[in-house]
């Protein structure tokens, strides 16, 4: 459908109960789902022919250290036909596995192999779940906000044993992180302070 | 009597001149027919995304120019065009028309780049000669505007740093009256080229569904016959107020992609001289103050200037808590940028959709069934440009 708010009350009429939260921004439509109804709702999408969702643009994950639920897994999906985009999501637990989209869809294989590699989430099913932008024997993942930013280990070529090595990293100064912040609008407690001041009074 | 035959498998690249960079493929063969293909990238991974999320908007700017180093502008305007979105403010036409003209300027770098390179890999020597001279010259166009040649750093969300010196026009409009006649002379070259097209027709070939379902985008779902540009069909920036056409390839074939691209870069020229012919005298960056740094003669006489100078280049501004995908029509694809900001002046999530990653992804199924030498004429007309692929 070329009308977002007709497309949006379709979806929602007719996965019913599937589907936690929907909304309109940015001329796009955002869903929420649950991890088990994924693969029902990614396949009414894309065969529906109102909605037709036939490309997967991409997959990544938001982490969320401090949540119970810490990785919101994110679907990108595009409509050609109907000149929509639809951004599908849902949270889970840090040791879920959950269902792979390759079947539906066959590029989903990299993106999942991605996601697998940089934040440590397992798919079921996957045919061909192995590390891709990372090096060969590397440990950890690499875009979970608690993965430090310089690493753990740096690689070199060491002239004694004539070959490349890792070593944990040595810096000659510790990362830095500076708090830029305004103390005078930004800075949490401050802009707390002055709320429940503005409250009070 | 029975002999044994065992698939032999063969490593083509990290280092090979056709491998468009750093590119691993492990391939099977059986004789001369590949038989599986396994690209093992990563090579290049710089951790773009993790950079990006402890750098200030501003100072993540120049992470785009790095992805996909070829054309380094055009992944500028989607990370600009989110935070503009979302920061939601109005960017002054001139700018747009700088934005776009060099967003243009980016594919014809990028088309040229690849057309005569894929040539060289399927033996001609020439078209790359004389293509990387215009290169060289759209270069110095950016080099004018921005400082440098390849990582500009030019484009801001609201517009663009600065504004084109003297002079720039007027050349990068007679650029535009002789540049044609060098894309003639590429296709004499190559487009009736027997040897050209015994490499490239047939091979390669992607079907419309395929292509759908692999997620491809640009010259590579347009050559498979499905009329999609994101120019047309979600314009951004002015692109709604200028005329150009949409080349469509029919057989889906490296020689179909070929032919897209060449005919893209004549749209562009057209784009960038309407591009001139509407510019004219205006701000190039928006007014507010709370994005835009204050100019230099501020900054010399208003204490209020030189505060939100020091706060922009240190703290950066805040962008508003939200969640955003924006794209735009790069020249290998749909280049997108999933942002999510967090109120602070960090992003706290920045997912670069790069086109490149689900087209090299394809290559065991593209590469399937052909002959070894096949590879690199299918390698070179995917586009593939590792900057982008392993981020």
């Amino acid at each position: 459908m070329n009308n977002l708010i007709d497309l949006e009350k379709k979806i929602n009429s007719e996965l019913g109960t599937k589907i936690n939260t929907s909304e309109i921004k940015h001329n796009q439509i955002y869903l929420e789902i649950d991890s088990e109804d994924l693969i029902d709702v990614v396949l009414f999408v894309k065969t529906n022919k109102d909605t037709k969702f036939r490309q997967l643009i991409d997959i990544t994950v938001v982490d969320y250290p401090e949540r119970s639920k810490r990785f919101k897994i994110v679907y990108l999906f595009l409509s050609h036909e109907f000149n929509q985009r639809m951004i599908l999501s849902y949270d889970i637990s840090e040791n879920e596995v959950i269902a792979s989209l390759t079947p539906i869809f066959p590029s989903a294989n990299w993106m999942e192999r991605e996601v697998f590699d940089m934040y440590g989430v397992s798919f079921k099913d996957h045919p061909d779940l192995r590390r891709i932008l990372t090096d060969y024997g590397f440990e950890g993942h690499p875009l979970r906000k608690d993965f430090p930013l310089t690493g753990h280990t740096e690689v070199r070529y060491s002239e004694d044993q004539k070959k490349v090595i890792n070593e944990p990293v040595k810096l000659e100064q510790n990362y830095r992180n500076f708090d830029y912040e305004s103390p005078w609008e930004g800075t949490k407690y401050i802009k707390e302070l002055t709320d429940s001041n503005d409250k009070k009074n | 009597m029975t002999k044994k035959i065992k698939n032999l498998n063969l490593n083509f690249g990290p280092q090979h001149p056709a491998a468009h960079g750093v590119l691993r493929l492990i391939l099977e063969l059986d004789g001369e027919v590949v038989e599986k293909a396994d690209p093992h990238i990563g090579l290049l991974h710089r951790g773009t995304e993790k950079l990006i999320e402890n750098k200030t908007y501003m100072q993540a700017v120049p992470y785009f120019d790095r992805l996909d180093y070829v054309a380094p502008m055009n992944q500028e305007h989607a990370f600009a065009l989110a935070v503009e979105k979302i920061l939601d403010i109005d960017v002054p036409i001139r700018a747009q028309l700088i934005r776009v003209m060099f967003c243009e300027i980016g594919r014809i770098l990028s088309h040229i780049l690849n057309v005569t390179t894929q040539a060289l890999d399927v033996g001609a020597l020439t078209p790359s000669l004389w293509g990387f001279e215009e290169r060289e010259t759209l270069m110095t166009f950016y080099e004018r505007a921005s400082g440098s040649r390849l990582h500009a750093n030019y484009f801001r969300a609201g517009g663009v740093h600065q504004d084109l010196p003297a002079g720039l026009e007027t050349d990068i409009a007679k650029f535009c009256e002789t540049f044609p006649k060098i894309i003639n002379d590429l296709e004499n070259l190559l487009t009736d080229n027997r040897i050209f097209k015994q490499r490239n027709v047939d091979i390669g070939v992607v079907t419309k569904e395929d292509a759908l379902d692999y997620s491809f985008s640009g010259v590579m779902i347009r050559g498979s016959g499905v009329p999609w540009d994101l120019r047309k069909s979600q314009p951004y920036d002015c692109y709604n107020q200028l005329e150009f056409k949409i080349p469509v390839g029919k057989n889906g074939d490296c020689y179909d992609r070929y032919l897209c691209r060449i005919e893209e870069m004549k749209e562009s020229v057209k784009i960038i001289k309407q591009c001139l012919s509407k510019m004219e005298k205006g701000p190039i960056k928006t007014f507010d103050g709370k994005i835009t740094p204050p100019s230099k003669k501020d900054i010399k006489q208003s204490m209020e200037a030189l505060i939100h100078h020091f706060k922009l280049f240190t703290e950066g501004y805040r962008v508003p808590e939200d969640e955003i995908y924006t794209a735009v029509e790069a020249p290998k694809g749909e280049f997108g940028v999933y942002l999510i900001s967090d109120g602070s002046s960090k992003p706290y999530k920045c997912k670069i959709r790069a086109p490149g990653f689900s087209h090299l992804q394809s290559m065991d199924y593209l590469i399937k069934g052909h002959m070894l030498a096949d590879v690199p004429a299918v390698l070179g007309s995917l586009d593939i440009v590792f900057g982008e692929v392993d981020r």
